[in-house]
């Protein structure tokens, strides 16, 4: 177990945890971009988790659970949607009564479905995603330092997290690079200006609804098909929130976006594998303490460490036409 | 018929009970400027959102170059050619100029196609109607007569041969405002339309070809500008004969009454908003402090009346000190005879939701007169409040009504009766006019002088120049946060603009 392994295991892991984060941040760039403010990330991963780990378990098909994920995590959003955007209610209201629902009726659908106390059935193999090892993956980890990396870390992941790490310059070239994003980062900073231009506000905050909701459903399948296998009740276990602090602590930019996830990531895997061992000096942590890591750390980098963070202008308001 | 740009054959929109727009008629010929006047809640804008698509008349019908149209959003507002230049700009503040002019207008879904053919439309636009503007700038880092800039040059490329601009100089300097006026005699010259909303008077005789007048939803007339006179326009908006010349006697400087001395406030920021600003106001003067709105005007204003910390200076109130770095208590300073009339009365001077009767005690509620203990004395607060309605013509004169439902000019006058029926010895006002129409104006302006005549010493401070000419007895000039010269209200008003520039304020404070 020399140093270089141990750091190898802990990114290897910290890739793992980061995944969810990444997509549910990357969701929320998209809805809060356009100005519509989402705190309801945690209940779309949640019942996108539940969709893929109920629809794989009935199908035995892993493609099926992804697509159900993702029906699932849109139509929640169309909700948000139709709350926030069309009846220009409170956002925060209509995100949080998101969560409510779904962790409730995750848990009632489970057990009236599967009786099994709000799980879903254990996957077979052929139901949830495999990880795809890279070409001569065994030989070349005999190569000293780069072997471990290309073997270990970047080798050996799932689908979806390959994905999950593509979508940030994906992400990043559709909001600065296309007619779409333009508008959208426009639409969430004086959507005056977009409606002015001959442009509807309505529907463009309805795509980027949309576009969050299939990456919070990318999380959520993630989480019972591929780190799992099979729906847990909770199993989000906060990490909607957590992708939010992330949001806002990488300033709604998809290249910050991703390294304040690995970070959040790595102080989970940390978290993890410190549990039961003593450090020098301080001796033995808490877990629990261990565990609140993450979350402490948002809070002191979220108080000033990151200096201001300007959310999008029009951010959490309706848009009525000025009479 | 075809030097007929566009018009509107019996329009009518009704907004609720509101009849904002009553069987409009309009025609505005081609290549010309013409403006339409009227008061607030005339219904100018209304009639301008119709056209420009954000609302759809419940009757009436739109001519473009003879030819109806329907124009049910802004995008069929921009395909037959009508351009807008809002009062507040639509413009993404943390976009650069070209992102802003394209927007709407991209061309293609991938954006880096577009972008160079923008670029090159917008160089050829600058060039053609003397338009510089940095296209890689961004938006919050221009002044605002860039900015509107960029709103025209917005319309320009969405090839607009119509450009209606709904109250373009209000945010404006004298200059800028003059520069904008140049920007449209050449934007007539090259054969373009220009519908231009304001209820400035000078504005209209200056620059017009045609003028139609608005009176309650209602179009009262339309003239020839050289053919008439801004006597008659005043009289056509308000429906009466209106004095629009201040009429005051000689001023009659007594005591010092509020000193300030070295006076700076910074914001929260750490930027220093006023420095070191030295003055004194006497009673029975009026003290006009001129400038562009944001050169710290309002800054010193809540800074003399207490609701916000100066860094350091004094401040004399009737020869006693006021403790403006420390805490300084605004209901104390109102003991020790200071009104203020605030800049915004909507988010300051009212709480928009209580009655009126209520917002006429507000602050001198614990007065002896309308409070007992702790309890309001609800006879005496709305007999007071109807004595001032009767005394300020509030219309409509009903003490119970919420306050959100008066008019602006109204709303004006419920705090300026507070204040004023006070009896203080120095009455601050902020932006008296702001928002208030024509014949309540005439109405503000007799009430601050005569307060002047009672021997009140007055502090204004007003963005309308013609405003702070017409009022004050001396006139201080701001400019990033220093009081840069001192005129009295014979000065030309190409003088206080340069100075409102800082143009001749660097000159004078190096000598």
């Amino acid at each position: 177990m020399d140093f270089l392994h141990v750091l190898v295991v802990l990114l290897e892991s910290t890739i793992r945890v980061s995944v969810p984060l990444v997509f549910a941040a990357l969701a929320g760039l998209f809805t809060e971009r356009a100005g519509v403010f989402d705190i309801g990330l945690e209940g779309k991963m949640l019942g996108a988790a539940f969709a893929a780990g109920a629809a794989a378990a009935v199908t035995q098909s892993v493609w099926v659970g992804l697509v159900a994920a993702i029906l699932v995590s849109v139509a929640l959003s169309l909700v948000h949607g139709y709350a926030s955007i069309t009846q220009r209610g409170n956002q925060i209201v209509s995100g949080v009564a998101i969560n409510f629902i779904v962790a409730g009726s995750t848990v009632i659908l489970g057990e009236a479905w599967f009786r099994q106390g709000g799980r879903t059935p254990a996957l077979a193999e052929g139901a949830r995603f495999q990880t795809i090892n890279f070409p001569d993956a065994d030989m070349i980890r005999e190569i000293p330092v780069l072997g471990p990396v290309y073997a270990d870390l970047l080798s050996g992941h799932f689908l979806l997290t390959y994905l999950a790490f593509a979508m940030v310059p994906i992400s990043w070239w559709i909001l600065y690079r296309t007619r779409f994003g333009l508008r959208l980062r426009a639409v969430g900073e004086n959507p005056g200006a977009v409606d002015t231009a001959g442009i509807s506000v309505i529907w463009l905050r309805y795509r980027a609804v949309i576009c969050c909701g299939i990456l919070c459903g990318f999380a959520g399948a993630y989480l019972s098909l591929a780190m799992t296998a099979g729906f847990v009740k909770g199993m989000t276990a906060g990490k909607g929130y957590i992708a939010l602090a992330a949001l806002i602590f990488a300033k709604w930019r998809p290249l910050n976006i991703m390294f304040a996830c690995l970070l959040f990531g790595f102080l989970d895997a940390l978290a993890i594998r410190l549990q039961g061992t003593p450090l020098p000096l301080i001796g033995q942590v808490p877990v629990q303490l261990m565990q609140a890591l993450p979350y402490i750390l948002t809070v002191i980098l979220l108080a000033g460490f990151i200096g201001k963070a300007i959310p999008p202008k029009a951010g959490g308001v309706p848009y009525v036409k000025e009479r | 018929m075809n030097n007929i740009a566009i018009e509107l054959r019996g329009i009518d929109k009704s907004f609720g009970l509101v009849h904002a727009n009553r069987n409009i008629n309009l025609r505005v010929r081609k290549g010309t400027i013409h403006g339409i006047i009227g008061e607030n809640g005339a219904g100018k804008s209304t009639l301008m959102s119709i056209l420009y698509g954000f609302y759809q008349a419940d009757n009436g019908e739109i001519l473009v170059d003879g030819k109806p149209v329907s124009i049910r959003d802004p995008n069929a507002a921009i395909s037959v050619g009508i351009g807008m230049v809002h009062q507040h700009f639509m413009l993404v503040e943390n976009f650069t100029v070209l992102e802003n002019v394209m927007l709407g207008a991209e061309d293609s879904q991938i954006l880096n196609k577009g972008i160079a053919k923008a670029r090159q439309e917008l160089k050829r636009l600058e060039k053609e109607y003397a338009l510089e503007v940095n296209p890689d700038a961004l938006i919050e880092e221009l002044p605002v007569g860039l900015q509107q800039r960029v709103e025209i040059l917005k319309a320009l490329y969405r090839r607009a041969d119509i450009l209606i601009l709904d109250e373009p100089t209000g945010v404006l300097t004298p200059a800028e405002a003059d520069h904008l006026f140049r920007i449209l005699g050449q934007l007539k010259a090259q054969g373009k339309t220009i519908i231009l909303i304001t209820h400035k008077l000078r504005e209209i005789m200056a620059i017009t070809d045609e003028v139609s007048v608005m009176r309650r939803g209602e179009m009262v007339a339309t003239r020839t500008t050289r053919e008439t006179s801004v006597e008659e326009l005043a009289e056509l908006m308000v429906g009466r004969r209106v004095l629009l010349r201040v009429e005051k006697g000689e001023s009659n400087p007594g005591d010092v009454k509020l000193a300030v001395q070295g006076l700076t406030v910074k914001d929260s920021r750490g930027v220093t908003m006023v420095d070191t600003v030295s003055f004194e106001v006497r009673a029975g003067e009026i003290v006009g402090i001129a400038g562009v709105a944001g050169n710290g005007q309002s800054e010193l204003l809540e800074a003399i009346a207490g609701i916000r910390r100066a860094a350091s200076g004094t401040v004399l109130l009737n020869g006693k000190p006021v403790d403006v770095t420390g805490n300084a208590d605004p209901a104390e300073l109102r003991d020790r005879g200071l009104a203020h009339v605030p800049e915004d009365r909507h988010h300051v001077g009212l709480v928009l939701k209580f009655e009126e009767c209520e917002n006429a005690i507000l602050g001198y509620h614990h007065d002896r007169r309308f409070a007992n203990g702790m309890f309001l004395n609800i006879d005496a607060i709305r007999k007071d409040a109807e004595e001032k309605i009767a005394k300020y013509d509030i219309r409509p004169p009903n003490a119970r009504l919420r306050t959100a439902n008066f008019s602006g000019g109204n709303q004006q006058k419920v705090v300026l009766a507070r204040e004023m029926e006070r009896d203080p010895d120095v009455l601050i006002i902020g932006q008296p006019t702001r928002g208030v129409d024509v014949g309540a104006i005439e109405f503000i302006h007799k009430r601050i002088i005569e307060m002047r005549d009672q021997g009140k010493a007055v502090l204004l401070v007003s963005v309308e120049l013609d405003e702070i000419r017409s009022l004050s007895d001396r006139i201080l000039v701001m400019f990033a946060g220093r009081v840069v010269g001192e005129r009295s209200p014979e000065a030309t008003e190409g003088e206080l603009g340069l100075l409102m520039a800082g143009v001749e304020g660097r000159k004078e404070a190096a000598e």
